[in-house]
């Protein structure tokens, strides 16, 4: 049997060191009415030459990003990984281990995430960072959750438009049970104008959520939103985007409470969805309240520097119903993914990054607005993803593009409804080039050619 | 664990100029400079402060780090309740195939036909395995699970009419994720007593039921490794109250085909992919944790899910009574990617063998054990057992965390250490199926001698590693959560 390693002499000498005859013996304690008198229905045992055979027949029913353009994002982007980064996170030591509990047998694990906490607080210019969490929707809530323990007696929390329709779903979805109010405020512009936030805002807000870029790839206004909602004593929560930081000022040097994001541009493969990386740092007032682990510096008993899980009396192992949030489990793997990502671009390589990614999206969004019928959607600045106005309903047009290699975007309408039925939303990574982008500009030509033939 | 090399931090290898990945000039026309496309007020007059390493450093920075982990692949890691078994290489290989590792999690259902169909087959196999009905492969973690659960817990009570119900009842053996999780969901968390043979007490549990019970939180085998005998009783009493029944399946490596926690009454459950069925786990993570539900749960349920249509596998967001989303995305995909894998490697077989000889070498450990360290819940156990160190302690001045410190010496991972808290100086030992006899006896030897090392001596342990005994009440007084450069 598969990774079993006791013999049948194994079994029998341990059988015999137990004291019991059989191993069927060690189950008395299951009461024969509750057992399962039969083999599970699943299908049989297969080598590993057998099951290799079956992976590689699943994965040839999929057509991946390394078959299609793909300009889709949404939160999950096709940048490119350098090798390093695979290289590093495949050593067994670091993805066979786990939490780093015991200090002395983790030093590991545990320096890689006090870098990654420094890394993310060099990248957000934010005073803490914790070890992780699980991805960007459910950071946007664990914010939420944190600014109401921060702000006691406050329950209502508004949330922009333009934040990704997923990560509102999973606030409203981890808010339905605590008596708190989401008010979403509407963005009809693109971007959530901050006169909205002031006329919402009151001494019942706890916090502010804006994602900056937004869902749609444009820039909002998180400045003004930060000094509205701290004027009001609410939190300014910010979800961005890490490539951003390359170009775009840092959620600290405007003065954000608590800045959160989708870590997978920063070194992830797209994998379906998942394990990503959630990130969240906050300002050093609020360290006690931050969710997740947190990995400190101290000395040893030789005087000897080290590191260590610390201010753990925060955590559900230490303060059960109290604690500031039910983490236990992390996505250790992939913030060490981003510690070697970020390390590996270094300043200069970020901001690069991040400029290749801006000029190609705005060499995009120009050979497309030139065709008829199609316009940005909103007239805001963006960085790496925009929302073009297409003449056509999308769906349709996505269609025949897939079929001559393109991924072309996502078509929000899915999300925002039938208003937005003709918006399409498109990434656009390093790994994007100009034949590449010129290809996606002339097939849409044609698709558009075909279906107006009157605008021609 | 030696090596001294690159303790210095990536900040302090940092010399301005050096670089390690490079970028491609910009292929499309730059008619217009940076300050054009993005407004003045939003731009940044600097980039950020990371540090500047060649590859090298960066690769012999990371790989001697690495040396100072201990992991399964090569160590012995019996931490309980965290089923560190042995993690595939096959596994690893499979989940970073393109057609795999490079779907887009929005890319339409056509095509993705092949991942559909895995992930499909995968809610299948859960569901069979814990003998409930449907599922939700969104949370993605055991912690996450559970809140999955109650929230769907919550919406059942609301559309029944029930508000009323607001508590969550939890042995006090339970992990600290239960009551956390509780809290978190709207619920009020209620602690019951366990008995003196470390099973729920069930006096205690009898006086909390009234139509205020909404779900009870059940670990079975329980975090002493005990199999609740009563739970068919327990179970039915929940019912009989109108209550919902969570198992907490974190100690499903013990009853894989042997029992279902569907058959014996629970009406949801998660797992921890990442433990019985072995997603590595990465230091601290990912994990993914699924939930079963019993059938008049599966409305509430997040979306999607993945559904079967003739030949073709659809991703069905259409449930109005959905409790939502609880992340975004389908899921731990790559974890769930290699618990199918491991499923479909062990069979049904397989899979009652792995309960059957997690459960035999712990006993045997414990048999080794028992003679020379307290077991205070008898001398038969499930998948795990938990020693404790009082006796220890008071006679010898030797506590539990003495004893794993010095295990760390010898090449061992220390067991769960104080933990379930209804044991004084608990030491968790889960071995797993995946060790030797010989690996068994080897740790069971190391221990004996330990117990007879004088306390000063293990006071000091560990003595091999390249640190001993960090200072955490230092840590946690002055926090230093990150490196800052020198000031001057
Ligand atoms: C008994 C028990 N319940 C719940 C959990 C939480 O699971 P996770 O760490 O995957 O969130 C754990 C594991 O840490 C556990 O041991």
């Amino acid at each position: 049997m598969a990774y079993l390693l006791n013999t049948a002499d194994d079994q029998r000498e341990m059988l015999a060191r137990i004291g019991v005859q059989s191993i069927e013996e060690l189950f008395a304690p299951i009461p024969a009415s509750i057992r399962l008198n039969r083999l599970l229905d699943i299908p049989p045992a297969l080598t590993e030459i057998e099951l290799s055979a079956r992976i590689q027949e699943l994965a040839g029913r999929n057509q991946s990003t390394s078959e299609a353009v793909c300009f889709l994002g949404g939160g999950a982007y096709d940048h490119f990984i350098p090798a390093v980064v695979d290289a590093i996170v495949s050593r067994s030591e670091y993805y066979t281990a786990y939490t780093p509990y015991q200090a002395e047998a983790s030093q590991g694990s545990l320096q890689a995430f006090y870098e990654y906490q420094t890394l993310i607080c060099q990248l957000t210019d934010m005073e803490v960072s914790n070890a992780s969490l699980y991805e960007g929707g459910s950071a946007v809530a664990e914010a939420a959750l944190m600014a109401l323990n921060i702000r006691e007696g406050r329950r209502e929390i508004l949330v922009a438009e333009s934040v990704h329709p997923e990560y509102r779903q999973v606030l409203a979805t981890y808010m339905a049970n605590l008596g708190v109010t989401i008010v979403t405020l509407p963005t009809p512009d693109g971007f959530l104008d901050p006169d909205t936030v002031t006329k919402a805002i009151s001494d019942r807000t706890v916090g502010v959520i804006v994602q900056h870029p937004n869902f749609f790839g444009f820039l909002e206004e998180p400045e003004a939103v930060t000094q509205i909602a701290q004027k009001h004593g609410a939190l300014s929560i910010i979800s961005f985007d890490p490539i951003s930081m390359g170009l775009l000022k840092r959620p600290g040097q405007y003065g954000a409470d608590i800045a959160v994001a989708e870590g997978q541009c920063l070194g992830t493969p797209l994998g379906y969805g998942g394990p990503y990386l959630g990130i969240m740092a906050c300002r050093e007032e609020y360290v006690r309240k931050i969710p997740g682990r947190l990995v400190g510096e101290t000395t040893d008993r030789n005087g000897k520097r080290c590191w260590v899980l610390t201010l753990q009396t925060r955590e559900q192992h230490i303060r059960r119903e109290k604690a500031t949030s039910n983490i236990c489990t992390n996505q250790g793997l992939f913030a060490l993914r981003a510690a070697v990502y970020l390390t590996a671009l270094g300043p200069q390589g970020l901001r690069e990054t991040a400029e290749l990614c801006l000029r190609k999206a705005h060499y995009a969004a120009d050979q497309l607005t030139q065709l008829p019928g199609v316009r940005l959607q909103y007239q805001r600045p963006f960085f790496k993803e925009f929302t073009l106005s297409l003449p056509v309903n999308v769906e349709v047009l996505l269609v025949r593009l897939r079929e001559q290699g393109y991924f072309a975007g996502l078509p929000v309408g899915r999300w925002y409804g039938p208003q937005l039925s003709q918006a399409l939303t498109l990434a656009v990574t390093e790994k994007r080039t100009k034949a590449e982008i010129d290809g996606l500009a002339k097939a849409v030509e044609h698709q558009l050619a075909q279906a107006m033939p009157v605008m021609r | 664990m030696n090596n001294q090399q690159s303790t210095e931090l990536l900040f302090e290898l940092s010399k301005p100029g050096r670089r390690c990945h490079r970028l491609p000039a910009c292929d499309v026309p730059e008619t217009r400079p940076v300050s054009d496309l993005l407004p003045a007020n939003h731009l940044a007059a600097t980039s950020p402060s990371l540090p500047e390493v060649a590859e090298i450093d960066l690769i012999r920075h990371f790989n001697n780090l690495s040396t100072r982990n201990m992991c399964i692949d090569t160590n012995f890691y019996p931490l309980g309740s965290c089923t560190m078994k042995y993690n595939p290489k096959r596994h690893e290989r499979w989940a970073t195939s393109p057609g795999f590792a490079n779907l887009h999690p929005l890319q339409e259902d056509d095509t993705c036909q092949g991942m559909l169909e895995l992930l499909y087959e995968m809610q299948q196999y859960l569901c069979e395995i814990s003998g409930l009905h449907a599922v939700s492969l969104q949370p993605a973690a055991g912690a996450q699970g559970e809140l999955t659960a109650l929230f769907v817990a919550a919406a059942y009570f609301r559309d029944i009419g029930q508000n009323q119900r607001k508590r969550v009842l939890i042995p006090d053996s339970a992990h600290g994720t239960n009551p956390a999780s509780a809290a978190l969901a709207g619920f009020e968390a209620i602690k019951i007593k366990s008995d003196t043979q470390g099973l729920v007490d069930l006096e205690d549990l009898k006086k909390h039921l009234d139509d205020r019970l909404a779900v009870f939180m059940i670990t079975n085998p329980n975090t002493l490794g005990l199999f609740e005998r009563q739970i068919q009783t327990i179970t039915d009493l929940i019912h009989a109250y109108g209550g919902l029944v969570y198992l907490d399946g974190a100690n499903m490596n013990a009853i894989l085909g042997i029992t279902r926690p569907g058959d014996f009454g629970a009406d949801m459950q998660h797992y921890n992919v990442h433990k019985t069925f072995t997603g590595p786990h990465g230091g601290g993570g990912p994990g993914s944790g699924p939930i079963t539900v019993r059938q008049h749960l599966a409305p509430y349920l997040p979306t999607p899910i993945v559904v079967r249509e003739g030949d073709r596998y659809r991703l069905d967001y259409n449930r109005p009574k959905s409790i939502g989303r609880v992340r975004s995305f389908f899921g731990n995909v790559g974890i769930l990617f290699r618990g199918y894998c491991y499923i479909r490697t062990l069979g049904p077989d397989g899979l009652k063998a792995v309960s059957e000889n997690a459960v035999l070498n712990a006993n045997y450990l414990l048999a080794r054990l028992k003679h020379a360290y307290e077991i205070p819940h008898g001398d038969r156990c499930m998948h795990e057992f938990v020693a404790s160190a009082r006796l220890l302690r008071r006679e010898k001045k030797i506590s539990a965390m003495e004893i794993c410190k010095r295990l760390l010496d010898f090449g061992y991972h220390a067991p769960t250490v104080y933990f379930p808290l209804v044991v004084p100086e608990a030491l968790m030992i889960e071995p797993t199926e995946t060790e030797s006899k010989e690996t068994l006896d080897a740790f069971a030897d190391t221990l004996l001698k330990i117990r007879e090392e004088p306390a000063e001596f293990l006071q000091k342990a560990p003595h091999t590693l390249s640190i001993s005994r960090p200072d955490e009440v230092k840590a946690a007084k002055e926090p230093i959560l990150r490196w800052k450069p020198a000031v001057g």
